[in-house]
């Protein structure tokens, strides 16, 4: 019978020492608290819980090697289906996917399942050595970006058979992984690690490859690659398009996260990219990215980390986990506000950001309710850094270079959700740059159907 | 890796390295820039593709050593290798169609305006070439663009070679006489391009620069290289780096490339190796 109806807390740093360091946040369970979580789970017959997964994790029977200490066995059962769990453990919205489905959640709180697989990940991770798998003869795959579609895609295809090779643009594997996510949220060396499993499939990793300039899609086609998988991912920066958004302390996300996370700024002088980040920073917006921008300011030395957001508590998009994380580590909210311009000093520096109060009227096309402006409410915040985290599009370098793959007025490209499928023979897409900036899980669930079609698509040209 | 094949000093801190790359040398254009990483802890440096050759496939960068990572960069020997070193990114700039061209290169600039010059004479065009430098042993390429250009003036800011002056003194007299110029390409420290684009514009002769932003990725994923144009933001590393000199906002452009000043200043007081925190597309 299960045990406590409230789920084991998982350890974490004190807020007040977390903020002085990049370590992570969470510390994860111990053996004894796995065992008492495991022990929870009611192993339903028709585990609702599996169906909330994207990639289809077999939840209960992981859950179920856990219970009786077969923590190896459990990381083995996770591995059939997820390329990479311990990211997912860890950076997956799980409250809105499988734990949201879990039958026990209905009177109680549901099974700690991410921080489950967490923990296997991690017990397992210098257990076991992948097997060195001998590059397959089935076909040539060339996969565009390395993030997580990419990678579940290259994996997948290696451990069918196919030969793989992942182009980066980057001189890191891991795309939004590497470059997005911060260390205290996603340690880099377990993006490496997984990575290098997934090398250890026999797939090859390009660095410094931008598809699209060095070379084309159709000369991949050329040097015998038999499909193309395009996984390049949201990396465009939007802005506001304001006054004042060119002045120096004004960053996108993308440009303070890449080189605090990829760069390791967060280290000069010893790394040599420097970061500026002033003592009084607002970031806008309210997503997961915005609430890394505004943690990673504060332990960057910022002495206020400001959220600037349009609409209220209830439609921020980021995670409750990261919401209540960046509120214990001192993060100011300042919801219904608006920026209206940016203002600066003659040496062309930020030194404040005008905003304008909102207040929410009916619900919109995204189903939230549609912030308007107060007349007149117009107020100055004093900043000296201003971060923009309104969302990213699919960068159009490869687009551009690849006329005939069909994409949509938002610049995402136009594939079938079963598939991957796109408007151009051999060609296939999933992630973000078709479904525009979502999560991680969502684009390895888009991977996997596409190395699923991707396969079936070279067999039928074999025959 | 990517291995030195070549390694000259062309002036006092100037050096130029023949590379091999043989892919990017293949896609390379006039106008496109390379990024390049020594080591695991370096900054990734934008520089200028400042030839190429794909029979070859090499490609050749001049590095200015005025910071730290430039530095770092001219150390390197014929032998060693770049760590990272991806591209050809930006746009190509087309080159066709030009009858009577004035290129104008200050310093460094000449490096990214070579394959230009090479490229629009090779297609036809008349070449006249003004190069400028603070002093005469910092001018470099003069024999490359001497065999280019119809005309070649020098202008030093000390008199030590040349014209004693700067290169928008040569240029004016060239406005003045010639009517039939069809393009001014001006590359080098943003105030000169700045000054040679509000030159020409009276003259209604179409003018372009090539501007060395700050940047990270040079994939249009930072936007730290915005740059106004035409009242427009635009992206240096995936809209240019070239551009309409009459459109770019060059005040906007010299307050940018401040930015991270203080902290190289910074880096300078507390002695250790600091960086250097202005891209080198050209400089």
């Amino acid at each position: 019978m299960p045990s406590a109806t409230i789920r084991t807390k998982m350890p974490e740093q004190d807020p007040k020492e977390r903020i002085h360091n990049f370590n992570e946040v969470a510390l994860g369970y111990s053996k004894e608290d796995a065992l008492k979580e495991a022990e929870r789970c009611l192993r339903c017959k028709k585990p609702a819980c599996v169906k909330g997964c994207p990639v289809g994790v077999d939840i209960r029977d992981f859950i179920a090697l856990v219970a009786e200490g077969k923590f190896v066995e459990a990381a083995r059962k996770i591995k059939e289906k997820n390329n990479l769990p311990a990211v997912c453990g860890r950076v997956c919205p799980q409250e809105e996917q499988c734990e949201a489905k879990c039958i026990l959640g209905i009177k109680q709180e549901p099974v700690a399942i991410g921080r489950l697989e967490r923990f296997v990940a991690d017990y397992a991770r210098n257990m076991e050595e992948t097997k060195r798998v001998v590059t397959g003869d089935k076909g040539k795959v060339a996969v565009v970006g390395s993030g997580p579609a990419g990678l579940t895609v290259a994996a997948d295809l290696a451990k069918k058979g196919y030969q793989v090779t992942i182009f980066e643009a980057f001189h890191k594997p891991g795309g939004v992984l590497t470059y997005g996510i911060p260390e205290f949220r996603l340690p880099k060396e377990i993006v490496q690690d997984e990575v290098d499993k997934i090398k250890r499939l026999g797939v090859e990793i390009k660095l410094n490859h931008v598809i699209g300039k060095i070379k084309g899609i159709d000369q991949l086609f050329a040097e015998g690659y038999d499909a193309v998988f395009v996984g390049t991912g949201a990396g465009l920066p939007r802005f506001l398009g304001i006054e004042g958004e060119n002045l120096n302390g004004v960053y996108s996300a993308n440009e303070f996260l890449t080189r605090v996370n990829l760069m390791k700024a967060y280290k000069f002088p010893e790394f040599k990219t420097p970061v500026y980040v002033g003592k009084k920073v607002a970031v806008v917006g309210a997503g997961n990215v915005a609430m890394d921008a505004a943690r990673t300011a504060l332990r960057l030395g910022a002495e206020e980390s400001i959220i600037v957001y349009r609409r209220g508590r209830e439609e921020m998009p980021a995670r409750e986990e990261e919401i209540e994380h960046a509120r214990e580590e001192g993060v100011v909210f300042k919801l219904l506000n608006n920026p209206v311009r940016i203002i600066g000093n003659d040496e062309g520096f930020v030194t404040g950001m005008e905003c304008i109060k909102m207040e929410l009227g009916e619900p919109d096309d995204s189903g939230r309710r549609r912030p308007i402006s107060v007349e007149g409410s117009e107020w100055r915040l004093d900043v000296d850094t201003v971060i923009i985290a309104i969302g990213q599009s699919p960068n159009p370098i490869l687009l551009n270079d690849t006329p005939d793959i069909e994409t949509s007025k938002w610049g995402t490209i136009v594939a079938e959700d079963q598939t991957g499928r796109t408007s151009k023979e051999g060609v296939f897409a999933g992630g973000d740059v078709v479904t525009g900036a979502a999560t991680v899980i969502e684009a390895m669930g888009a991977g996997k159907r596409a190395a699923q079609a991707i396969d079936e698509y070279i067999q039928k040209k074999v025959m | 890796m990517y291995k030195i094949l070549k390694k000259e000093v062309l002036a006092p801190e100037i050096t130029r390295f023949k590379v091999a790359a043989p892919e990017i040398a293949a896609s390379a254009e006039p106008g496109h820039f390379i990024i390049v990483r020594v080591d695991e802890k370096a900054e990734r440096i934008p520089l200028t593709i400042a030839d190429y050759d794909k029979k070859e496939g090499t490609i050749t960068i001049i590095v200015q050593a005025v910071g730290f990572s430039s530095r770092q960069i001219c150390n390197l020997e014929t032998g060693d290798s770049f760590l990272d070193l991806v591209g050809p990114l930006g746009k190509h700039i087309s080159t066709e169609g030009y009858k009577k061209v004035i290129c104008v290169a200050g310093g460094l600039g000449a490096a990214p305006l070579y394959p230009k010059a090479k490229s629009l004479a090779e297609n036809g065009a008349e070449i006249i070439t003004i190069l400028g430098a603070r002093t005469g042993e910092l001018l470099i390429l003069e024999e490359e663009f001497s065999a280019l250009s119809k005309e070649l003036y020098i202008t030093t800011d000390d008199g030590s070679r040349g014209r004693k002056g700067f290169v928008t003194d040569a240029l004016r007299d060239l406005l003045e006489e010639d009517s039939d110029i069809d393009l001014v390409i001006a590359i080098g420290p943003m105030v000169m391009m700045k000054f040679v684009s509000e030159l020409t514009k009276p003259y209604g002769v179409k003018t372009m620069v090539s501007l060395n932003s700050l940047m990270v990725d040079g994939t249009g994923m930072c936007g730290g290289c915005r740059v106004t144009v035409g009242g427009e933001t635009k992206f240096a590393c995936v809209d240019g780096p070239a551009f309409d000199g009459h459109l770019v906002d060059f005040d906007e452009q010299l307050r940018r490339q401040r930015f991270y000043a203080r902290y190289e200043e910074e880096a300078k007081v507390h002695g250790h190796a600091g960086g250097e925190y202005q891209c080198h597309l050209q400089q």
